[in-house]
């Protein structure tokens, strides 16, 4: 970190985070390329796959992974490889259509609960509060079965119920730069108290946040396909990874590979953007105190 | 004496002096940082210490005193790299010992008493049992006999009830009792040499005194002490011999009435210069020369005259707080004071005394329960909160810590482009000259405005602090411990540019401070509070020199002064 401190000093208008990116350590490059395939996969599938992921072949179907199928095929002999590679845009959409539900969501809440006079910010204090005592899994559950089971559905489901989480983080967050010094100092300076928050407390509150909107996104990824296999979100014919889990599980004792890989990918997915998630926020403590 | 023998070998002249227990020859210590760069913090350091005797570090932070001190117990750390001509116990050496042979030492031959008793203590552990422990490791009687020995030793350090003591956590404690009680941790094996660093830091004028008097008693029991310390003054009641050091390298050395009554090296003398006392005020503290105002601030704008109402004024304030028992307690009780043009109140008192609680009421950020604060017979404190954003551009604040003061996104010219355009609307637009001129003002430079606050020093962001203050042409400037937790030289700088400012601008000061020497310094008035009572207020000098209640006289006798050692040096001389 003081090699990275003497290089911002000398070039004092350098941005830091460009001055950072040059000691990147090797696990965040490997993530980087990671995130950076499967964000390919999502904007322009037709470049990664090579197969369609809807044409149906039955001579060669559950056929292991091969040369000409890499990652085999399903039972009516659809291509693994690039169904999943077709599925990231559903899949990845989901994730960060989730995380900026969420988001939007605790934003609103927390800072109610740090800012609002008392008798506004305690009740929705406690409504958070017995939220976050339902287990994620469940709180989304509870909005699929409200609002019946599609991509939107899903995607403001698995928002909503991360929301309580993020919330309790940010109204935290609040309260503790809301106490410090500076803000201090600013009202003593005579800014108003909408200043203050625009100059002071909003930026400083979700700071640390920054990396954790990135850990997030891999986490609602995760929580997604965890619905989508229990047959609560995208339904099988899509590729979407949640779904091909489902569709594979009929045929999990004769084609491993069904389960296997569409898992491998919402593994890297989330490990991938969790380490750059960890990594910046790292950074941003680092860059601070 | 001549200067070439001071930076030599410190001759101890003392006759009463007895057998030599500690001597170190040409001591370097090198630090390897992360890089594999090496830092040379203590450069050829000799000192010798004998038994009976108080030989005392004095140095400003990062002159290598602690370290110097640490490596007489093995304590200097890992990235360390040692070198010595002689380093000795007793005649034995202390270089590469491993730590075992160390764990035998530190506590039976050479006791370490560190600056802050709460950090130093485990806060979950009775302080009975953390001296019990001490005696234990070096398997020191029986269970009982260990007992017995814990009361006596916080007997011996002046705890009263000591059994009552012994069974309490040091949270439970106050501060004077923790830092005896960690005290007694030290010396229940009686070490004949007691290494205090920094012993008295963080305490009370009062508290320091009590203190202090262990520490003398000790020494009147024939154990050697090696004083670690910032604090002239206090050095000054203890030690025998002063070894003063600068960036590494001890600069003078010599019997403690010689160092402080004809220091020869000119830092010591500059260091001596910049304690502020009575004696120093309206007078500069640092060499320094004084600042320029540019004539970028209007001239203060009316003149005083003696029919106008006070700029600020408090009457009959009250606040309380509820704490985390339930318990409400009144920390400001029914104070009053009034702050004219130009002039300074001094507001000093010790910890939990309400002065920090009394400055925020007199900045509207805590709204008193009952009584008021006028701005020029204006309503302030009671005011509605869109009139007080009129004259909050007019009080102005300087806080003990500036970095936490600053918005850790923010460069130094963020911060003063900021308060500038808050101030006047109408130098927004340059800004950015106009920040490099405030900097010019308070001694930084234009080249200071794209600097991070982080990276710079205490000094500095103080200064940073201040430019802040005074960029939006405020009437007063709330100072509140601003330059507590700065070394002596870079105070005496801080209070010389506060004293130059007011001249200059006409601005006028609440200075609070648990500094009495400072507050001295500063003040035109003064006001003492204990426990939110305001027990004294007057004039300054006649509240220093013919204090009223017994609280203030108590606190001025606990003030360890200079004036002592270089009276008791011209009376000896005679």
């Amino acid at each position: 970190m003081s090699e990275v401190a003497k290089d911002v000093r000398s070039s004092s208008s350098s941005n830091p985070l460009l001055t950072a990116i040059v000691t990147v350590p090797s696990s965040i490059v490997l993530s980087a390329l990671v995130v950076l395939f499967f964000l390919i996969a999502a904007i322009v599938p037709s470049v990664l796959s090579t197969h369609s992921a809807f044409d149906t072949d039955l001579l060669s179907s559950l056929t292991p992974p091969a040369a000409d199928h890499w990652l085999g095929t399903d039972e009516i002999g659809r291509d693994l490889y690039s169904r999943i590679v077709w599925g990231t845009r559903g899949s990845l959409l989901i994730g960060l259509g989730a995380m900026a539900v969420a988001l939007a969501g605790a934003t609103v809440l927390g800072f109610t609960a740090a800012l609002a006079p008392r008798w506004v910010a305690e009740p929705v204090n406690r409504i958070l509060e017995i939220l976050l005592a339902f287990p994620t899994l469940l709180l989304a559950l509870l909005f699929v079965a409200l609002l019946g089971p599609s991509a939107t559905s899903l995607l403001i489901s698995v928002g909503l119920g991360t929301t309580p989480g993020y919330a309790r983080l940010i109204r935290a967050q609040t309260l503790k730069v809301k106490q410090s010094g500076y803000v201090e100092a600013a009202r003593a300076l005579g800014h108003s108290w909408q200043t203050v928050f625009i100059q002071h407390i909003a930026p400083n509150a979700f700071r640390p946040l920054v990396g954790l909107v990135a850990l997030g996104i891999g986490q609602s990824v995760v929580w997604a396909s965890g619905l989508s296999f229990l047959g609560l979100g995208v339904a099988p014919p899509s590729p979407e990874w949640g779904a091909l889990l489902e569709a594979g599980k009929a045929n999990i004792t004769v084609a491993w590979w069904l389960e296997i890989f569409p898992g491998l990918a919402i593994v890297l997915v989330a490990l991938s953007f969790t380490q750059i998630g960890q990594y910046i926020q790292d950074l941003a403590e680092g860059n601070t105190r | 004496m001549t200067t070439e023998s001071e930076t030599s070998i410190p001759i101890i002249d003392k006759p009463a002096a007895g057998k030599k227990l500690l001597e170190v020859r040409g001591l370097n210590i090198w630090f390897t940082g992360q890089n594999g760069e090496r830092k040379h913090v203590v450069r050829g350091v000799d000192l010798e210490l004998r038994a009976g005797q108080c030989i005392a570090l004095v140095g400003e932070s990062g002159s290598g005193k602690s370290v110097t001190a640490r490596s007489l117990v093995g304590l200097v750390g890992d990235n360390a790299i040692i070198s010595a001509d002689t380093l000795a116990l007793e005649g034995e050496t202390l270089l590469g010992r491993p730590d075992s042979w160390w764990r035998r030492v530190r506590g039976a031959r050479i006791g370490f008493i560190l600056q802050d008793a709460l950090v130093s203590l485990d806060p979950l552990r009775p302080v009975g049992k953390e001296i019990d422990e001490a005696l234990w490791l070096h398997a020191w009687g029986t269970s009982h006999t260990r007992r017995e020995k814990v009361l006596q030793t916080l007997t011996q350090v002046g705890v009263p009830e000591p059994e009552l003591r012994a069974r309490q956590r040091p949270g439970e404690l106050s501060g004077g009792l923790r830092q005896r009680a960690l005290i007694a941790s030290a010396i229940a094996l009686h070490p004949d040499i007691v290494i205090a660093d920094e012993p008295t830091t963080a305490l009370d004028v009062t508290v320091q005194a009590q203190v202090l008097s262990v520490l003398k008693q000790m020494l009147g029991r024939g154990t050697s002490v090696i004083l670690i310390s910032h604090d002239l003054a206090v050095v000054a009641k203890l030690a025998d011999v002063i070894l003063v050091m600068q960036g590494g390298e001890i600069v003078e050395a010599g019997p403690s009435g010689q160092v402080l009554g004809e220091p020869q090296h000119p830092y010591t003398q500059q260091l001596i210069d910049a304690i502020p006392s009575e004696h120093t005020k309206g007078s500069r503290l640092s060499a320094r020369g004084g600042v320029f105002t540019h004539q970028l601030f209007a001239p203060p704008s009316k003149p005083f005259s003696g029919n106008e109402s006070p700029l600020l004024e408090a009457r009959n304030v009250v606040k309380s707080f509820r704490g985390p028992d339930g318990v409400r307690r009144t920390v400001v009780k029914s104070v009053s004071f009034t702050l004219g043009r130009g002039e300074t109140l001094g507001i000093v008192g010790e910890s939990g005394s309400g002065k920090s609680t009394l400055a925020r009421i007199a900045l509207s950020l805590e709204k008193p329960d009952s009584g008021e604060v006028r701005f020029l017979g204006e309503a302030w404190s009671n005011a509605t909160s869109a009139e007080q954003l009129k004259i909050r551009r007019s009080i102005a604040v300087v806080y003990q810590d500036p970095l936490s003061s600053f918005d850790p996104r923010w460069r130094v010219s963020r911060i003063l482009t900021d308060a500038i355009a808050l101030g006047d609307p109408k130098h927004a637009r340059r800004a950015r000259e106009r920040a490099a001129e405030l900097l010019e003002t308070v001694g930084l430079t234009a080249a200071h405005l794209d600097q991070w606050p982080l990276r710079m020093s205490g000094g500095q962001r103080q200064r940073v602090a201040i430019a802040r203050a005074i960029a939006t042409n405020p009437e007063v400037i709330v100072l509140d411990e601003a330059v507590s937790a700065l070394d002596v030289s870079v105070q005496a700088q801080i209070l010389d540019l506060l004293s130059d400012l007011q001249t200059q601008l006409g601005i006028s000061y609440l200075f609070i401070s648990h500094d009495l020497g400072v507050i001295h310094h500063m003040s035109d008035r003064v006001l003492v509070m204990q426990n939110g009572v305001a027990v004294e207020q007057g004039n300054a000098d006649e509240v220093f020199y013919s204090p009223c209640h017994s609280y203030t006289q108590k606190l001025l006798e606990s003030l360890p002064r200079l004036e002592y050692a270089r009276l008791r040096l011209a009376a000896s001389s005679r």
